[in-house]
């Protein structure tokens, strides 16, 4: 299964409709898509199941469920991917469009995209390549051991930070 | 001694993820959480308990971007109002309009500020991380390319780890 999710913030029509047409022309219809608030203009996929929203415990089932996920940059799809050790196709959303603010989206996915799992697409002709490809040949399991914290460099930095007028010893 | 205090405050979504993947920083400490989403509240109190944690108290501010003036206004006022019933001696965030407001305001009340830029500013630092530059005291970015220093004054902000 294909999840695909696009945040909650905003349609993104670019992405939703490049896997349509990727699912039309492959055949494969085993995806599902989170595709925001689509109002009177988003565009609605023809050839997989979808909804506007997701609460927390959904996302996550599909998430799991999923043998690939399929997304905006956004962060919290990006920790998710991580965490869950679930490959991820990147397909960031472009400032020049309108689809985000600016071309944040691009610099997080390029960056990332040197991490195992993470895939980077450029545009719609290469999202149905790298998304065919992973559905024909799945990647092995990931190694990258990936905590539910954040790095013990950063965690210990905030820590003395917030404790570093009782560290001397004898204070609590 | 008396148990530090933190607030630790990020608006909705991917900011909100990156302040819980840091949240065992701030154990032991009495903590109270800020953001845009009600929602968020039930996690917090179970994921205290299961990990023998007093609860935190939680507070709700109204979402609000960059191009919402009233309702960035509104965010203002309900920050500054938990800021002068809590007093917090640490604040952290990682964004946005609402963690620097926290900083900002907070910095003027006496705490000691931390601003971790959100990860998903991989070229530039975010924009409120720009103005949290003068309140933080602690500034942090998560791309080690963005803390080396380039020729000219501008300061760089430190690079720590990153949340994932």
């Amino acid at each position: 299964m294909i999840f695909v999710t696009v945040g909650h913030e905003l349609h993104f029509d670019r992405l939703i409709n490049a896997v349509d047409d990727w699912s039309l022309a492959s055949g494969y219809s085993d995806i599902f898509g989170q595709v925001a608030e689509l109002g009177e203009t988003g565009y609605k996929p023809q050839n997989f199941n979808w909804s506007s929203f997701l609460n927390p415990e959904e996302f996550q089932t599909r998430f799991k469920e999923a043998d690939l996920i399929v997304a905006h940059a956004g962060m919290g799809t990006i920790i998710t991917a991580l965490t869950l050790k679930k490959p991820l196709v990147i397909f960031p959303r472009k400032g020049a469009l309108q689809e985000t603010r600016n071309d944040h989206q691009i610099a997080t996915a390029e960056q990332f995209s040197r991490r195992e799992g993470i895939y980077y697409a450029k545009d719609e002709t290469e999202l149905g390549l790298v998304i065919g490809e992973l559905i024909a040949k799945p990647p092995a399991q990931m190694n990258d051991i990936v905590s539910e914290f954040a790095e013990p460099r950063l965690i210990s930095t905030i820590q003395s930070f917030i404790f570093e007028e009782n560290m001397r010893k004898g204070t609590e | 001694m008396k148990k530090k205090r933190v607030l630790a405050i990020a608006s909705a979504g991917g900011h909100w993820v990156q302040l819980q993947r840091m949240r065992i920083a701030w154990d032991g400490c009495d903590t109270v959480y800020m953001t845009t989403k009600e929602e968020y509240r039930e996690g917090l109190m179970q994921d205290a308990a299961a990990r023998g944690q007093p609860a935190p108290r939680f507070y709700r501010v109204v979402a609000a971007n960059r191009w919402q003036k009233f309702r960035l206004v509104r965010q203002l006022v309900e920050i500054t109002l938990v800021l002068l019933r809590e007093r917090p001696d640490v604040i952290v965030s990682t964004g946005a309009a609402a963690g620097f407001f926290a900083l900002k305001f907070g910095k003027i009340f006496g705490a000691r500020t931390i601003w971790v830029d959100s990860i998903a500013n991989a070229e530039t630092m975010s924009l409120s991380g720009q103005k949290a530059r003068s309140c933080a005291d602690l500034w942090l970015t998560q791309w080690e390319h963005l803390s080396e220093s380039e020729a000219g004054n501008i300061t760089r902000p430190d690079f720590k780890g990153s949340v994932v």
